[in-house]
């Protein structure tokens, strides 16, 4: 070969290698749900700040491509706002923790002219979603939006085409609601619509609903407000219809956690409480309790730490809601069982 | 007639000039310097570059260069060379099929191969997915420019009782030199843009690589990602690496196309 | 072999003939080294080709053994009930192929047919080569494109003109998303021709001077002799060139998934958003939860080779019938 040729790939290895002298850090691996990704991804920057030596990639493929990542170990961690069936739990080649980090509201999000804010209920949601409604100025609509005028245009249902733990708070609810939506349609990070187009991930939802008039989609909260996309009301458990919040969403949470179960596995949709917001769930971190690699899990054992105290700060700004206090407790004793070849990782903190 | 055919040939060209004219209208607003050297920005915040998909493009594309130009050439140079039938007709015969192969089929192929086994999307598997698109090109490519060699050549290096082997290598070859890098050439141009095998090799990296068995961003991926998303500022970014990407893509096939012409055109003379 | 018939010109003794080009009678060690090296990297490229065959049906295998050939005649995909019928996407690569070869077929034959015979040649090279750098386009920009340029234009102007005159058609019925089988067609036609047109021009190239010499001299017209001379001759070959396009159509990934709308349903109108092939491994793929979905899946990516493979054999079968091997596969 010749001399370029021998240039050409010391070019080639030296870009290679380039990066690396420059702090040589750890990369640490993640991928899953969409609906906590803005807050993850301000996480993932500001803990630079905490420990420069430490990388988080994350990557929003949706909670389902979390489940399945994490359950082949192609990742560190995995993310999802679906708790893991317990099949899935089973087929997984280690014991798989659920550790809460924020809490989410699923909002419905429209594109009307004039952007109005609508109310809806459970069962007119499941309705729309299950192609019974098809129109905007359907009496139903108009009965809980009496002072908006309504065009005589078809609504464009936008569902998720990837699997989706946000389409799973999301079924969740109107399967509470709507027994003809749990017996035809069911439960699950991935169900059969009976309408709608599929956007990919909660952006694609979001773009979707920003660029057709007439649609009609479901999307976590801070998607809907950085794109300017309007959220509706929703009428909780009580009769109250409440605007998705921080503060609802918090209420909504405040009944689950005298009752949370030893997993962290529950669903808050429809819950008690007057103020409480009837879609909003917790989005989970999902880790293996013996970790493979120590120093990779002493550094995801320290993120998560950090996550659940320091990192609280952070969800505010994107109207997530920080985990409640006695929650937090809770999840420190999970943290503290993480172990490494029997260690608990935590244990020098 | 012939209005009618020119009326055809003219609306097949509309969409290309559409196509770059909305490229540079969109992208050329967020070209700037930070674009080419920074990395991401959070979810929702302005500004940001897609430094770390372009490098990233181009390792992917080195490693599929690795893997597919030595094979590609040395099979080309086969097919050229041989004189038996049945397995250069074989080989012909896989290297056609192989291309026109839909890349998203190799890039189950590398998931199951590299991923999988080693429990981590890498690099190294994007370079693969991409290098198995790579090799049918260079191969046939190749084996048309060895071929175009005139055998004056050949059998001058024979004649001086040079061993076959000898004639190849440092006769024949070096005379197909340009076109062989040609080939190369458009196939990189090829596989520069392609997204589909990349989505679950390479994943995709906010951050630097740390390393050819880790994710790594690439730049179509980085405009799949911002395309679909809801913020603005990300489709900008994203009408932007799509303008650098085919910019690229364009300039290589024009300089390859202009020295094959060159080329066959003295050949032939 | 081309190489050959240059081979035997010139005087016709034995040095004009070069000896066995590999492995010939007085090989030495570097002669088979290099053999070896050279059959060693033919035999890499076929265990790669095998390889892929092999690796898809071992993991297909769960969901060919439990669906068989329900699989590709049912319409049910329901990941959380563990059904998976392939025909919603078989159904949508068929029809946005189909479509794009529809609207790109006449297109191409007519840009082909000008570049071949009828125009004048200082005007061949820059559109020959316009058409030519359409196929460098990538998909994702395609798909970008068509997000933002494409989809908004079909949304507000064609959709809704075409549903107020042809709309007693079921094929354009229904509410103007946009996004579905008609942006998708549309794209993917785009992507196709050049091509076809390409592979056309150079089918009606290789047809035989003879032929319109003879057509010129019975008296017919520049468009006559094309049409009977040159295009009839050519015939199969340009069903090739068209084969060639579809099989490229079928395979298309990111430019459809961008803009189909990602609903595993089948639908009559043109106007509904439907799946391909392709398009549900490029969402679905990284996120099977189950096996016998991922399963499902790779049977899926199975099917699509196969059928590209056939279509593309059976293309190239039909090009070469006109004028001998297609030089290359500069695309």
């Amino acid at each position: 070969m010749k001399r370029w040729h021998v240039l050409a790939w010391m070019l080639v290895i030296a870009v290679a290698w380039l990066p690396l002298p420059a702090g040589a850090q750890m990369l640490i691996n993640g991928a899953g749900a969409t609906f906590p990704y803005p807050i993850y991804s301000k996480w993932f920057e500001a803990y630079i700040q905490v420990d420069p030596e430490v990388r988080f990639n994350y990557q929003s493929i949706g909670s389902g491509g979390g489940i399945r990542q994490i359950s082949e170990r192609t990742v560190d961690f995995g993310a999802s706002d679906g708790p893991m069936t317990d099949d899935q739990l089973k087929k997984a080649p280690g014991e798989l923790f659920h550790i809460p980090t924020v809490l989410g509201a699923v909002v419905a999000t429209y594109n009307l002219p004039g952007n109005p804010q609508l109310s809806f209920t459970g069962d007119v949601l499941a309705d729309i979603f299950l192609g019974k409604i098809t129109k905007w100025n359907d009496a139903r609509i108009k009965a809980l939006n009496p002072s908006t005028s309504l065009p005589d245009q078809p609504i464009v249902v936008v569902h998720r085409s990837d699997g989706s733990g946000t389409t799973y708070i999301w079924v969740d609810y109107l399967c509470k609601i709507s027994p003809e939506w749990e017996q035809n349609v069911g439960r699950g990070t991935s169900v059969k619509w009976p309408v709608g187009l599929g956007g990919k991930g909660n952006e694609g939802v979001a773009g979707q609903v920003k660029n057709a008039p007439g649609s009609l989609g479901y999307v976590e909260l801070a998607y809907a407000i950085t794109n300017k996309l309007p959220a509706a009301k929703v009428r909780n458990q009580a009769g109250k219809f409440i605007e998705p919040t921080i503060e609802s969403t918090t209420a909504a949470a405040a009944g689950a956690a005298s009752s949370m179960p030893a997993d962290f596995r529950v669903s808050l949709t429809n819950a008690a409480g007057a103020e409480a917001y009837p879609i909003a769930s917790f989005t989970w971190l999902l880790v293996y309790k013996d970790q493979t690699n120590e120093a990779k899990g002493q550094n995801l054992v320290k993120f998560l730490w950090w996550a659940i105290h320091d990192g609280q700060k952070h969800p505010a700004a994107l109207l997530y809601a920080p985990l409640p206090a006695p929650v937090v407790k809770e999840i420190e004793a999970k943290i503290k069982q993480i172990t490494f070849s029997g260690r608990p990782l935590l244990a020098a903190h | 007639m012939s209005g009618l055919t020119f009326a055809a040939a003219v609306l097949a060209i509309c969409p290309l000039l559409l196509i770059f004219g909305f490229l540079l209208y969109q992208g050329a607003s967020a070209l700037n310097w930070d674009f080419f050297v920074h990395l991401p920005k959070p979810v929702g915040e302005a500004g940001g570059g897609v430094a770390n998909a372009i490098v990233g493009s181009l390792i992917v594309i080195g490693l599929a260069v690795a893997l597919g130009l030595p094979v590609g050439i040395l099979g080309g140079v086969y097919l050229a060379e041989s004189r038996d039938r049945r397995l250069p007709w074989l080989l012909r015969f896989v290297a056609d099929v192989m291309n026109g192969v839909p890349s998203i089929v190799f890039g189950i192929f590398a998931y199951t191969v590299v991923v999988l086994p080693m429990r981590r999307f890498s690099a190294l598997a994007g370079g693969l997915a991409l290098g198995l698109i790579l090799i049918p090109i260079v191969l046939r490519t190749t084996e048309e420019m060895v071929r175009l060699v005139p055998n004056a050549l050949r059998e001058a290096g024979l004649g001086l009782g040079l061993p076959q082997w000898k004639v190849s290598l440092r006769i024949v070859i070096p005379a197909a030199r340009a076109g062989i890098i040609t080939g190369i050439v458009v196939a990189v141009a090829r596989i520069a843009g392609e997204t589909a095998p990349l989505l679950f090799t390479a994943l995709g990296n906010r951050f630097w690589h740390q390393g050819l068995d880790q994710p790594i961003a690439a730049l179509p991926l980085q405009i799949y990602a911002y395309a679909i998303a809801p913020y603005d500022d990300w489709h900008r970014q994203a009408w932007a690496g799509a303008l650098v990407l085919i910019t690229l893509v364009f300039l290589a096939s024009l300089a390859a196309r202009v020295a094959t012409r060159d080329r066959a055109i003295a050949r032939l003379r | 072999m081309a190489g050959e018939s240059t081979a035997g010109t010139g005087t016709a003794d034995r040095l004009s003939l070069p000896p066995r080009a590999i492995g010939g009678s007085r090989a030495g060690r570097g002669d088979r080294v290099y053999t070896a090296v050279l059959l060693s990297s033919v035999s890499l490229v076929l265990l790669l080709a095998a390889g892929l065959v092999v690796a898809l049906v071992r993991e297909s295998w769960d969901a060919i053994r439990t669906f068989g050939f329900r699989f590709l005649v049912t319409s049910h995909w329901d990941p959380v009930a563990g059904e998976f019928g392939a025909l919603p996407f078989v159904y949508g690569t068929l029809l946005s192929s189909l479509l794009a070869l529809l609207i790109a077929v006449p297109l191409s034959l007519g840009a082909a047919i000008f570049l071949a015979e009828l125009a004048p040649s200082w005007i061949r090279p820059p559109i020959a080569f316009l058409i030519e750098m359409l196929a460098a386009v990538p998909s994702v920009v395609y798909g970008l494109w068509g997000i933002f340029v494409l989809v908004p234009w079909l949304r507000d102007w064609v959709q809704p003109a075409l549903g107020r005159t042809l709309g007693f058609l079921p094929l354009f019925q229904g509410p103007p998303y946009g996004i579905g089988m008609l942006a998708a067609g549309i794209i993917l036609s785009i992507m196709i021709m050049p091509f076809i047109t390409s592979v056309s021009r150079e089918v009606l190239l290789a047809v035989p001077g003879s032929q319109r010499e003879a057509a010129r001299g019975l008296g017919a017209t520049r468009w006559e002799t094309t049409r009977i001379a040159v295009l009839r001759y050519g015939r199969s070959g340009l069903i090739g060139a068209f084969l060639l396009g579809l099989g490229r159509a079928l395979g298309e990934t990111m430019a459809v998934t961008m803009v189909i709308g990602n609903r595993p349903e089948i639908a009559a109108s043109l106007f509904a958003p439907g799946y391909t092939m392709a398009s549900v491994l490029a969402n679905e793929f990284t996120e099977a939860t189950s096996d016998l979905y991922v399963s499902a899946l790779v049977e899926i990516g199975l099917l699509l080779l196969l059928v590209t493979v056939v279509v593309n054999g059976f293309a190239k079968l039909l090009v070469w019938s006109v004028g001998g091997p297609v030089r290359g596969t500069r695309e």
